[in-house]
Parts: C-alpha cells; structure tokens; sequence
C-alpha cells in the first residue's frame, strides 16, 4: 500500500465517518419534520430556513445542561455507557460498501472503509456490542427502572438477533460469501436483488432491524408508561444525548445495511447501459469515477428511503406490550426464518432461485382462508 | 351513550391468522398515516401571518374621541367599579375655560391608566361606560411586555390618534390584522 493509497483511503473513511455523523444529527430533524407531516403540523421551523438550524440548537442545548451524576451510581460505568453506545454505533458502518471503486494515477480503490471478508460478521458483532451501552448505563444508573429498561434491551436484542441471523444465513446461502461487497455485487441485476429472491428473509430482517435499534413498535427499553425514561432515565446533558444520538446512528446503519443486503447496495437498473455510455463519452477513468458517483447516491437514496420508513412505522404503530414481543420473536419470526433457511436450501437444490416465494403464498392463502372461515363480528349496538 | 358513530365494541374473539400476521393492518396504518402526510396542514404561521379574530374580539383598550375630536370620558369611575381585575384607575379634572375643544364634558380624566397586567380582556368597562368612551379594539393586539414598567398604559397609549380612528360597525367590519410580512414561507 503506497502513499496516494493510504491517504485517499483515509479521505474515504473520513468522509464516512462525517457523513455518518451528519446524517444521524439531520435524522433528528426529519424525524420531528415526518412526525409533524404525519400528525397534520409543520415540525420544527424557526430555527434558520425548514428549521434546518434545529439540530444544531439542540446539541447547543444538551451541551449547556447540567452534566448530573447521581451519587448512588457507579461514577465510571455511568461514563462508559453513553461512550460505548455510540462508539459500538459508529463502528459498524466501517465495513459498509458505499460505491463501486475510484480509480486514480492507475489504482482502484473500493469506496468502503474496510474490506474484510467477514463483512456481514463485523457488523453483526458490533450491533449485538451496542447493547452492552444500554446494558452497563442502565445498571450503572442505580436505579431499578433503568435496569428494567437495560435488561428489556438485553433481552429483546439477544431474541431478535437470533430470527435476524437466520434470516442472512438465507442470503449467505444463496451469495456463498460473508463479505457484503461480494453480495452486493451477487445482486447486480435488478430481479436477483435479495428482495426479490428473498421477501420472507426481508421482512423478518427489517421487523428485527427495528428490535435491534430500539425503535417504535418495539421501544420497550425506554418506554414512558411503564418505566420513566427507560436505560436512560438518570442522565442528562451530552452522555443522553449521546444515547440519542446513537440511536439515530444505528439507524442509518441499519438502513445502510438493509439497502446493501437486500436493495442491491449501489446498483440500479441499466446499471451497465450507464456505465458504459459514461466511460464511453468521458473516458476510461473520469467515466468510472462518475458511475461511482452515480451508484453511491443511489444507495444514499435508498438508506434515505429506509430512515424515512423507519420515522414512518414509528409514527404509525403504537407500542408492543413486552409478552407480544417476545411471542412474536419465539414463536413466529424464529420457525418463519428456520423454514425460510430450508425451503431457500432446498430452492439451491434443485436451481429454483425464487424457492422463498413459495412460504409467502402459502401464508397468504392460509391467512385468507382463516380470515374468511372466522365467524363474523357480531356487533351488539352499545346500550344508551 | 353513543356519542360519535366511530365508536367500536372491543371483541375478546381470536384473532384470524391474517391479523396475527399484523401485516395487513400495519400496511393499512401505514396508508394512513402517509395520506396525512402529504394532506395540506392547517397550521397558521402566527407572528407572520395572523387570522381575523372576528369583530367582537377584545383587544387593545381605546378611549374615543367624538366626531369634533374631542375626549369623550368624564372620569365618572364607573368602568373602574365595573372591572373585576381592578385593572383601571384616574384622576379626574374640571375642563378650563378654553378647552371644550379637547373634552367633550365638563369634568375629564386627567389621568387614565390600564395595568395591562392586570387586565382580563372581559369588555365590562366597555359595557359599562355611559359615554361610550371605552372600547376594546377587535382588531388590535396589545403587545408583549417584559417588563414591568411597560404594563400601565396611560392615555398616552390609550387615546385615539385623529388620523388611526376605530369604527366598529355591525358584523360585517373586517378591519383584519393580518400583517402578512411574510418573511418565512409557510412550510
Ligand atoms: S377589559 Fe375587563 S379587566 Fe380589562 S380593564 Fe376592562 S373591565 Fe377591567
Ligand atoms: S371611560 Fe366611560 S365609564 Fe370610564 S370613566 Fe370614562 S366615561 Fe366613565
């Protein structure tokens, strides 16, 4: 590795890194924007041109807060926790694949801070680490409903991370690689995009994406009802903040992820038309760097679209009650991804790519079969 | 009681598969919810654009002038008996040779003081004033304050400007406060 490599690599995992961050600092704003859109309001809009000012207040304000340590807590432990959740949150999108590759004075470098062949792994490892943040501030807070709201978290990752792994071994399966950049590049045309091959697998991922980042309709661990605030109940200023934080984070991790696993990461139709009418006009190098371009504001389009949809489900759904949670991770996302793994095995079998489809039908004409065989609702008119 | 025609009976019955799979009723919330998103919001941008409150609104205190210009109040005190928040005090006067042109009665408020702070926004002094001298603007806001020697207002503040004279004339007066010095767009 020579020079211009290195430092075009550190460019590369720089920029990641700031976007990430100024991704998870706007996520904050859109979120309070889609909630409002949703519920008939404006959303924040004094603060500077669509209140675009916001986050920044809001950061100036977390930071002028009283940084409270409770006495009866355990001073280091109660410092480690916010660090961890949002060190654990900003590691994970090292190994994410942004574009195709940049070429430059004759060298190809991917966009993606880390190439490793266990891609799908590192991630993996690092979002199940997350949950020791929520685990060690929830206990260090001494004080019971923080630690409810830490062991709900433990609890409810440890469940959803099971249906989750499942759920890729089905595209490990039909990829045969854990690194990410060689699945995206097993889904390069449109119709072998994972979504496609894999919609059972998709669902049961995205409702445990939404477990593993702690977001409505499963947001138990600071639900206000039940347990104050949750993990987080005891702290103020930035180390809440930097739970918030983490939390928007994690989401554009996890849509970032999702889009690369299941969207087809940066490719997009007529990819190859593209690539070659641009290299073909514009030369080999400048016309490649450019196709680059053009694929990492695709994926970018897509992650957008996902954080979008995450705000979307969390001002849509209300809350699961804690036994519905576990109910729907044990008993139904668990055996779903089991089977979905061996109907995908036995599609692999016998060269039928699109195996996974066939749970889905028979799903759907259970369901409607069970719908029509219900008794009608009887509704008595309501006494007066 | 049956107040609204959207009211539902909570069932005990089993759930079909259909709704066990939460996925048909997520996808019709969802439906929802999007529709509202894109709906055109009611939200009015207040300090930038203000509604018309409708003519009975009860704003800003004025003392009127009569058709000649001149003050109509004679310091009887009844608007100040009549208020609940004891909000209006003054001093009264007896008009001197030479100025019929500025009082319409022989005795006049000398001094005439609203404490803002005070002050309800009832209307009972307009109600009560046998004069007709006290009015509550419909289409006048009195500003924020912060601080406290900005709270009484004299008849400097009080009294009507010849050039800025307030008509309340049957239902029909829109004398609208709208200011639309709309620096934001309405987003
Ligand atoms: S509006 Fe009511 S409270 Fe205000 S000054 Fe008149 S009578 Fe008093
Ligand atoms: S405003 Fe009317 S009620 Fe009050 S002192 Fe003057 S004349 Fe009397």
């Amino acid at each position: 590795m020579n020079l211009t490599e290195l430092i075009i690599k550190s460019i590369i995992i720089l920029v990641i890194f700031g976007v990430t961050l100024v991704i998870a600092m706007y996520s904050t704003w859109a979120e309070r924007k889609v909630a409002g859109f949703m519920q008939d309001r404006l959303g924040p809009n004094r603060a500077g041109p669509f209140g675009l000012l916001q986050p920044l207040a809001d950061a100036g304000k977390m930071f002028f807060k009283e940084d409270f340590i409770p006495s009866q807590a355990n001073k280091w432990l109660f410092i480690i926790g916010p660090c961890l959740a949002i060190l654990t949150a900003l590691m994970s999108s090292a190994v994410i694949p942004f574009g195709d590759s940049i070429r430059y004075e004759g060298l190809t470098i991917p966009v993606q801070g880390v190439e490793i062949n266990i891609g799908i792994l590192y991630v993996f490892g690092v979002v199940s680490l997350g949950v020791y943040g929520i685990m060690v501030g929830g206990w260090a807070s001494n004080n019971k409903f923080s630690l409810l709201g830490a062991i709900r978290a433990a609890s409810q990752n440890i469940s959803y991370e099971i249906a989750m792994g499942l759920a890729i071994i089905a595209i490990l399966m039909m990829t045969g690689s854990l690194s990410l950049r060689s699945i995206v590049a097993g889904q390069e045309s449109f119709l072998t995009w994972n979504v496609f091959t894999q919609p059972l697998g998709f669902i049961i991922f995205l409702t445990c994406a939404f477990a593993e980042c702690n977001r409505t309709p499963f947001d138990l661990p600071e639900c206000e009802t039940e347990l104050v605030g949750g993990y987080h109940t005891e702290y103020s200023s930035m180390k809440l903040g930097f739970y918030l934080f983490a939390e928007y984070i994690n989401m554009f991790v996890s849509s970032a992820v999702i889009s690369t696993l299941y969207f087809g990461g940066y490719h997009y139709p007529f990819m190859n038309t593209v690539h070659n009418a641009l290299t073909g006009s514009l030369g080999e190098v400048t016309g490649h760097n450019l196709a680059t371009l053009i694929g990492m504001l695709v994926l970018f389009a897509k992650i957008f679209f996902f954080i979008f949809f995450f705000m979307w489900v969390r001002w849509t759904l209300p809350r699961f009650r804690y036994d519905q949670l576990m109910n729907l991770g044990w008993k139904s996302l668990i055996p779903l991804s089991i089977l979905n793994v061996v109907v995908t095995g036995f599609g692999l079998l016998y060269d039928i790519e699109y195996a996974s489809w066939l749970i889905v039908i028979v799903m759907v004409v259970l369901a409607v079969m069970s719908s029509a065989r219900a008794p009608k609702r009887v509704v008595q008119p309501q006494r007066s | 009681m049956q107040l609204t025609n959207r009211s539902k009976q909570v069932s005990n019955k089993e759930m079909t598969l259909a709704e066990k799979m939460y996925l048909p009723a997520i996808a019709q919330g969802l439906a929802i919810t999007i529709k509202h998103f894109f709906q055109k919001k009611p939200t009015i941008q207040y300090p930038e654009v203000k509604r018309y409150l409708g003519p009975i609104f009860r704003g800003h205190h004025v003392l009127k002038r009569d058709e000649e210009g001149r003050e109509r109040c004679t310091a009887c005190g009844l608007c100040s008996l009549a208020c609940p928040a004891e909000a209006i005090s003054m001093v009264a006067a007896e008009r001197k040779k030479g100025e019929e042109n500025l009082y319409r009665e022989e005795k006049y408020a000398a001094v005439y003081e609203i404490n803002m702070l005070r002050c309800i926004f009832c209307g009972l002094c307009e109600e009560a004033c046998p004069k007709q001298a006290v009015y509550l603007r419909h289409d006048r806001f009195v500003p924020v304050f912060t601080e406290r020697d900005q709270v009484i207002y004299g008849k400097d503040r009080l009294v009507e400007q010849l050039d800025d004279r307030y008509v309340r004339t049957g239902s029909e007066v829109r004398a609208t406060p709208t200011e639309p010095t709309l620096s934001r767009s309405a987003t």
